[in-house]
This record gives structure tokens, sequence and C-alpha cells, in this order.
């Protein structure tokens, strides 16, 4: 599962970008993605820029 | 009120949607551009760097946009040996909020008519043909009916991919960005500065863009691959303003994801066409997205207005002659550059600073691009053969 950090994003989009099964969605100032679909692959954290994402399975966190 | 129905739909108000309303508009056609964030050309996710040729192939520039002119280059190395030399064709910083605006406007004179605060979560279809979308206006629901949807949604390039187009970029096509609008400095407002070096911007590079005496972009972009290793975007560039200019004030901080990828395949399809980002047409090289995206924008218009003046269906065979004017401008290059990227990234710091140590013996009036690849060559005959493939194509 994907951790959002709380007051952290920027809504850029990059992890929106790599995602496989597309499942975030970025409005204009909100972020969500939808755990159902998730498949895990932490595309999403690696991109993010500013460190937002996390991942409960990775080991640094 | 967002209408029912018209004849083209774009999803996106960057630059390349608004230059494609523009033309669409400016042939007779109904556009509505829809853009999910409060203020066309707000947040400004870039550095804002144009040459002047790519942008008089669209507009003369106004003086309201530009916040320096470029005419001169530093290349730094990792050890810091600097190769600084003069432009042949002078370059600009721009003001993208001001831009960005000035390209919505000039399609709302058109005719085209601009929603903000519009966010498209879905596309509609009949018979798996693209007929229109569907999302929220202020925060209500809505949908529109047209003929014809662009995707103009940037990197994440989702519309695209709600029509079946395969657009999400592999980590080694994505370049993880952060930059800060820094001000309180010193830099020489007419030098662009990039400073190439794993220890700065690995499989990427980091740049400082003047905008005046006292206001720099200071940013950089790491390969995808990269940020894997666990360094973040933000790690790096707070470790570089710590270092150079430690006495600076950040007015605005800003992420974003630039696709160093290869062009979108297919670029269209039944009822709808990809531009700009959406179509990873972004240098791949450069990572400069502006003037691609603002051409293809262009090219896609093109297209589309012929199609549809002469009241055709927009099918993707019919769009696909926007895919083949994409291909002959800017298409080969494209690929090229694309390889090319793969190549140089992958350069290590010691190589770097041997092609610095053997370029700084060039007098300044011999430097140039051609020079500096010529002496990457000889520094790393490996190139050659990245080169070669890159010219018969293997
Ligand atoms: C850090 C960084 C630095 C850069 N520096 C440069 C540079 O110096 N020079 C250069 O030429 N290029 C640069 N680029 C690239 C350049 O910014 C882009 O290529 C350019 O903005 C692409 O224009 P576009 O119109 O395709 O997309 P964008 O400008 O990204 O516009 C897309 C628009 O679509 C909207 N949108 C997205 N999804 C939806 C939706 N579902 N509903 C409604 N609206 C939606 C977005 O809000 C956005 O306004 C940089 C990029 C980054 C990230
Ligand atoms: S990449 Fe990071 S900053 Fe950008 S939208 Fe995703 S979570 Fe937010
Ligand atoms: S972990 Fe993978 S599937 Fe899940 S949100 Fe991130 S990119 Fe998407």
């Amino acid at each position: 599962m994907i951790t959002i950090a709380d007051n952290t994003c920027d809504f850029c989009g990059a992890c929106v970008s790599v995602c496989p099964p597309d499942c975030i969605e970025i409005r204009e100032a909100d972020i969500e993605i939808d755990e159902e679909t998730c498949i895990d692959c932490n595309l999403c954290v690696y991109v993010c820029p500013l460190e937002v994402l996390s991942s409960d399975d990775s080991p640094t966190d | 009120m967002i209408p029912q129905q018209t004849d083209i739909v774009v999803v996106g108000g960057g630059p390349a949607g608004s230059t494609f309303a523009l033309h669409a508009a400016q042939s007779g056609l109904d556009v509505i551009i829809l853009e999910k964030d409060r203020d066309i050309g707000v947040p400004v996710r870039c550095g804002e760097a144009v040459s002047d040729a790519g942008l008089r192939i669209f507009h003369e520039p106004d003086s309201r946009w530009i916040r320096s002119t470029i005419d001169r280059m530093r290349m730094i190395a990792p050890d810091e040996t600097i190769i600084e030399f003069p432009l042949k064709e002078i370059g600009y910083i721009l003001d993208r909020r001001i831009f960005d605006l000035d390209l919505a406007r000039f399609a709302a004179e058109a005719g085209a008519r601009v929603f903000t605060k519009t966010y498209v979560h879905g596309l509609l279809f009949r018979d798996d043909f693209v007929t229109g979308v569907r999302g929220l206006y202020l925060n209500e629901p809505f949908e529109v009916q047209a003929k014809l949807v662009i995707g103009a949604d940037g990197v994440e390039s989702r519309v695209g991919r709600w029509a079946g187009i395969r657009t999400q970029l592999k980590l080694k096509d994505i370049e993880s960005g952060l930059q800060k609008t820094v001000s309180g400095i010193d830099v020489s407002s007419n030098i662009f500065d990039f400073y190439l070096s794993t220890h700065w911007a690995p499989g990427g590079y980091l740049w400082v863009f003047p905008k005046g005496k006292h206001m720099a972009n200071i940013g950089l972009a790491i390969n995808g691959t990269e940020a894997k290793k666990g360094r973040s975007a933000r790690s790096f560039l707070e470790a570089f303003i710590a270092d150079k200019y430690p006495q600076g004030s950040v007015l605005s901080t800003v992420a974003g994801g630039v696709p160093v990828a290869r062009t979108v395949v297919p670029m269209v399809t039944d009822g709808l066409m990809l531009v700009g980002d959406a179509a990873h047409t972004v240098n791949p090289l450069t990572g400069g997205g502006i003037i691609s995206g603002m051409r293809s924008g262009l090219l896609a218009a093109e297209t589309a207005s012929k199609i549809l003046i002469a009241n055709e269906n927009p099918t993707r065979d019919r769009l696909n002659s926007y895919s083949k004017a994409w291909a002959s401008v800017g298409g080969k290059n494209h690929e090229r550059l694309y390889r090319l990227k793969e190549s140089i990234y992958r350069f290590k710091d010691d190589e770097l600073n041997a092609i610095a140590h053997r370029l700084s013996a060039v007098p300044e009036s011999d430097l140039s691009l051609f020079k500096i690849f010529s002496t990457a060559l000889r520094a790393k005959p490996s190139l050659l053969i990245d080169v070669a493939r890159l010219f018969t194509g293997i």
C-alpha cells in the first residue's frame, strides 16, 4: 500500500505518468490512490520529486 | 455553463492545448478548452527557456513574456571546470504565467471558450469512437459531446489511456524534476548555466536560468532509474542550493515530470488526438517541451480543421495525417535525440571531466555544441558506436 504524506504533494502528476494501472487521480489540489487497483509496483514512489509517497513494504520506511 | 455540444473539446490549457485551440478556432470551428486548475499559466512547472527561433515560428516575441535574453552558455563539469561559449541563436527565459495566459487569450480572441476549474475524468464513447468528455465543473458533474477530443493534458496523459493508447512512461523515459525560483542572489542575466554531473543530477542535468541579475530558476531533473536508487530530486536540489546559493530566498518551488521518451504511437485514435507532453513531444535530450508542444498543437489543428470543415468523420485513419506531419517535421530528429539521450546520460563524472579539460584548451571563438559533441566522442569512443547507430538507424 502506498502512503501519501500530508501537505507535501505539489500535484505535479509525475507519479500518474508512470502508474501502470492508472490508479492515481490528481485534481487541482487533491491526490487519491485507488488501493483496490494499485499493484504495489512502487514506480510512483521512485519518481516523486518531493518524497511524498512511500510504500509500506519498503525497507527504508 | 459548459455547452452540451461542440466541435472540439481540448483537455488541458497549456501551450499545446492553447495553440491547438487558436488554430482550430481560426478555421471556424467551435472549440472549448477545459483546464482543471484555477488559473491558466499557474503553477509554472518549467525552467521557462525557449529559443528565439522556436518562439518566432508562432509569435513575434512580446517583451512582457521575456525575463532574460540569453546569448551565452556555460557547462560546468563535475570538477567545476567551466566551458563557456556564445550561442549561435539567442534564447529567452520567459515568464510563463504571462506567456501561457496570452496563448489562451489568443485562442479565446479567435473564438475558443476557456473553462478553468474544470476537471475531466473520463471520455464518452459510441462503439469505441470517442464522442466527448465528462467531468466536474466547479465540482458539478457535466458531459459534453464533441466531434473530436484533444488530449493536451500534459505529462499525466490520462486522456489517451482512457481511449486505449499506451501513454504510461517507463522509468528510464521520465525525468523527476524540481525547481526553485531563488531571489537575492547574483547571476549573469545573459547566461544559461548547465551542471552536468552525477553529483548534482544523475541521468539528467541541473540548470540555473537567470531571471534578471538577482533571481534565477534553479532546477534539476534526474532520470527515473536514478531516482529508484533512493535519492530524490528534492535532496539533490536542496544540497546544491545550500552549497552554491545559501543566501538566496526561495520564492517558489515546483515539482514536475518530464517525458524523455519516444513520441506516443499512435498519436490518434477514432475521435481523439494527443498533443504536447501528453503525446511525449518533449525533446528527449534537453527536456524542452514548450515549442515542440506548440508545434504538435499547430499540426494537429491543421489536420483536424481539414477533416471537420469537410464534414468528414475524424476516424483514426484520417487523423493519422497529423502523426505523419509530426514525423516529417520533428519525428526523425526526435528519434535521434532519444538515442543520443540514452548514450549521454550514461557518461561518468571522470569522463565528463576529461571532456571539459580538452574543451578548456579550445579558444572560445571555436566552441560550439558541435565541438563539444565531437570532443565527447573522442573522450568516449564507445559513444561513436552509439552515434553511428543513431545516424544509420541500427
Ligand atoms: C521542472 C521542469 C522544467 C522544464 N523546463 C523547460 C524549459 O526550460 N523549456 C521548455 O521548453 N520546456 C521545459 N519543460 C517542459 C515543459 O514545461 C512542458 O513540455 C510543457 O509545459 C508542455 O506543454 P503542454 O501544453 O503539453 O502541457 P502542460 O503545460 O503540462 O499543460 C497541461 C495542462 O493540462 C491540465 N490538465 C491535466 N489533466 C487534466 C484533466 N484531467 N482535466 C483538465 N485539465 C487537465 C493541467 O492542469 C495543465 O494545465 C520543463 C518541465 C519541467 C517539469
Ligand atoms: S509525483 Fe509526488 S508531488 Fe507529484 S503529484 Fe505525485 S505525489 Fe504529488
Ligand atoms: S504503486 Fe504502482 S500501481 Fe500503485 S499507485 Fe504507485 S505506480 Fe500506481
